[in-house]
């Protein structure tokens, strides 16, 4: 697909999150990944993309069509895509099969017995059997990032949107949801991924979105970007990152 | 347990206090003491009913989309929970349903009952809607949940258990407030015992059956929401 911005801004209050950002991927890129540092602009770059947020100003288009900035349109939008955040955020009250049960039911309107074989099915692939009906408050976290990643994936998203999935893990947990994304990326899943996990977007990605202080530094496929970083800024910041790893 | 030692503790006071108990004379009222816990027990009953549907749609007045909406459910709730029941009771029953020829004393009195508390429950809700963090509703956002069914599928089951403890000490709360509707000219329990008082020459017999009669229905009450709150219980 091919993944275009122009000018886009989201102001919180009086602090800009994302201050004009554009950039353009080719036009088959798969998996891409933004990267830049913490309050840089990726997490709300990441929900605009998604349609979770709307810009103030400024549109994005996905393969030539672009995104609605209303509130319907964005809903209609948001259901063809599947999220994943840094925190989980699982719905505590229902177990691990009803949060992925619920909105296969509900927004895309299968059958109890269609929504359950679906759930079963991905929970198994991902390694969660006999988890099934537990709560999320009886799994580890990255049992929860997995659950969350087979509700994200449940209804056969055109792209799956991940928000750090593996920042508020133990380096054992990060491996195991790593292992889950990577599968996703090879078998064919359109992902856009914001992270800081380095070596694995040079393993996955094929183009990286750099941004700082809510503009877009760099954007380049990730060949490139990982071997001859264009600006300075990503030179230090891969720098920084791979100093001690 | 704790009741046996509650009683015998109450038994002790009340024997060391030189009142000569006369339940003879409050004992050939029991009918009308019947009746009495009756229409207390019918009123309240409809009031809760409707204090929490009322409570309910408040809450949903002042977190809605347009502006006007908010500051009419915003005016509702703080002047009804500002000025005492006694003079809304009095006031809507001899002047509004008099203007409006309604005649029916208890129709009145638990539409006023319900509305008080209604205003109360309705912050009660809002505060129990309000503390469900901004992530869970980003997450229903993210699963393609429209408002409605953010609603219904991720706000309100969660806040039900939120909601509860507070709910439950409200209900009580309408349960004796329900006393006060004596003064529109409805016979519930304390007035009849009030009357049964002043008939057979007593001044405290009435009271104690009164107390036992009110936590006849305030404590299973409690206890049945101790067990509601028991069933929503999950970790967060």
């Amino acid at each position: 697909m091919k993944l275009e911005t122009h000018a886009v801004t989201k102001r919180y209050g009086a602090h800009a999150a994302l201050d004009g950002a554009s950039f353009a991927t080719g036009d088959s890129a798969r998996v891409i990944a933004l990267l830049g540092p913490s309050g840089g602009g990726k997490s709300t770059l990441l929900r605009v993309l998604g349609c979770l947020l709307v810009p103030d100003e400024g549109h994005v288009s996905i393969d030539a069509r672009t995104l609605p900035h209303d509130e319907d349109g964005a809903l209609t939008e948001r259901r063809g895509n599947g999220f994943v955040f840094q925190g989980y955020n699982l719905f505590p009250h229902l177990t691990a099969l009803q949060n992925i049960t619920l909105p296969l039911k509900e927004v895309h309107g299968m059958s109890e017995s269609e929504a359950a074989q679906r759930a079963l099915e991905l929970l198994h692939r991902l390694g969660l059997e006999s988890h099934e009906h537990k709560r999320p408050s009886q799994l580890s976290g990255g049992q929860q990032q997995r659950a969350a990643i087979a509700r994200a994936l449940a209804p056969k998203p055109r792209l799956l949107l991940l928000d750090e999935p593996t920042s508020a893990l133990d380096p054992v947990m990060t491996g195991e949801v790593l292992d889950v994304i990577r599968e996703l990326a090879e078998a064919g899943q359109s992902i856009i991924l914001a992270t800081h996990e380095i070596s694995f977007a040079r393993k996955v990605a094929d183009w990286v979105v750099f941004l700082a202080a809510g503009k877009v530094q760099e954007s380049s496929s990730a060949a490139q970007f990982f071997t001859k970083p264009q600006t300075e800024l990503a030179q230090q910041y891969l720098e920084g990152l791979s100093k001690y790893r | 347990m704790l009741l046996v030692l509650v009683s015998a503790a109450a038994y002790a006071l009340f024997a060391s206090v030189h009142y000569r108990w006369n339940w003879s004379g409050v004992w050939k009222y029991r009918q009308q003491f019947g009746i009495g816990w009756l229409t207390t027990l019918g009123i309240s009953l409809a009031a809760m009913l409707m204090s929490v549907l009322f409570g309910f749609v408040l809450m949903l007045g002042r977190r809605a989309r347009w502006e006007p909406v908010r500051m009419f459910s915003g005016a509702v709730v703080e002047i009804v929970r500002g000025s005492p029941l006694l003079v809304q009771l009095l006031v809507g029953y001899y002047i509004v349903a008099n203007a409006l020829r309604i005649d029916m004393p208890l129709l009145v009195g638990l539409l006023l009952l319900g509305a008080f508390h209604a205003a109360y429950l309705a912050e009660i809700f809002r505060g129990a809607v309000e503390s469900i963090g901004a992530s869970q509703l980003e997450a229903a956002r993210a699963v393609g949940f429209d408002r409605q069914q953010t609603y219904r599928f991720v706000i309100i089951p969660q806040a039900l258990r939120r909601a509860l403890p507070g709910t439950t000490g409200q209900l009580v709360s309408l349960l004796k407030d329900s006393s006060l509707l004596s003064v529109i000219g409805i016979e519930e329990l304390v007035q009849k015992v009030k009357i049964m008082n002043s008939a057979s020459y007593t001044a405290l017999e009435g009271y104690v059956p009164l107390a036992l009669a009110y936590l006849v229905v305030t404590l299973p009450l409690s206890h049945l929401a101790r067990r509601l709150e028991g069933r929503f219980a999950y970790e967060t």
